[in-house]
């Protein structure tokens, strides 16, 4: 059996300009603006066709009992994270793979805190208050946003993991191949944290 | 080697300073939902302000600002324009509505 090495893994491809996995991870967030983009759209949608009040009225985030300061937390909690995503990457540029390492640590953590405090300070207070998706059309689409982003944060806590675990033994045979995997890292969570900062406005203060 | 360390630590700073504009945003973003300019001003507000924090992010932590290369510049304007188509079906819903059936009230 031969080995191959991937092409591209490093120096940039000369059509695209970019190292492969790169551009396959803006290819992906591509499709995820459609798969996100659609939501909102949905959102808008059955909002602007709701009736202004009796039933089927839209709820405002009083009734739905969203709290901002809760959702305005989390949002810090997401953007300190994409910091310190973007710092492990930096690290590891100038060569500290302690640090780096240290620094996707850290935004695992605040990932995992995000993913506890929307789950013991909304769902499940909702939960139990009956406020669950077959209660209004509202709260079908606030589980299905919020939901879906929030496994969005599951996926990316497993792919940190990974790396902070066996897949950073690439370090040893190339640390310019495993930095550019944290940096295709990071383009998905910045864009995780982003689809939040749309996200907490539209569902907690408008 | 010494100029790459050089080119990230300015980087780093960046970095540190996108996260401060990124939180006043935030408290902005609270604030301006408290004043009341109509259902339409405090969403279009509130959308201006996302906006603004979604290149700031795009741009540096995502590193776009420091991107040449016009495969990918091209892959986000299709990607734009069916976001845009997207969110044009609302658009189009509103203007169509069937006779007696009242859309865009943004209750």
């Amino acid at each position: 059996m031969s080995s191959h090495t991937l092409p591209y893994t490093v120096e940039s491809h000369p059509v695209t300009g970019l190292y492969s996995g790169k551009f396959g991870t803006w290819l992906f967030l591509a499709s995820e603006v459609m798969l996100f983009g659609a939501l909102f759209s949905s959102y808008v949608l059955l909002r602007v066709g709701a009736p202004a009040d009796g039933p089927g009225a839209w709820l405002s985030h009083e009734e739905a009992h969203l709290d901002w300061k809760i959702g305005g937390f989390n949002t810090l909690v997401l953007i300190i994270s994409s910091v310190t995503m973007v710092m492990a990457w930096a690290s590891l540029k100038m060569g500290n793979l302690k640090k780096g390492k240290t620094y996707l640590a850290v935004t695992m953590a605040l990932a995992l805190l995000f993913v506890v405090i929307k789950l013991t300070f909304e769902y499940l207070p909702h939960i139990q208050h009956g406020l669950v998706p077959s209660h209004s059309t509202f709260f079908a689409l606030y589980y299905t946003m919020t939901g879906l982003h929030a496994l969005h944060i599951i996926g990316g806590v497993v792919v940190i993991a990974y790396f902070i675990g066996p897949g950073s033994a690439l370090w040893a045979k190339n640390p310019e191949y495993y930095t550019n995997r944290i940096e295709c890292t990071g383009l998905y969570w910045h864009f995780v944290d982003l689809v939040w900062i749309f996200l907490f406005p539209v569902l907690y203060l408008l | 080697m010494a100029d790459a360390h050089t080119d990230i630590a300015k980087h780093v700073k960046l970095y540190i300073g996108v996260f401060i504009a990124l939180a006043v945003f935030t408290v902005i973003t609270v604030a301006a939902s408290q004043w009341d300019i109509g259902h339409r001003g405090n969403v279009a507000l509130a959308l201006v302000i996302a906006t603004i924090k979604g290149t700031l992010v795009a741009s540096v932590f995502m590193h776009l600002k420091w991107e040449r290369g016009m495969t990918l510049w091209v892959t986000f304007a299709i990607s734009a324009i069916f976001f845009a188509v997207l969110l044009l079906v609302p658009v189009l819903a509103v203007s169509d509505a069937p006779p007696g059936v009242q859309m865009g009230t943004w209750g």
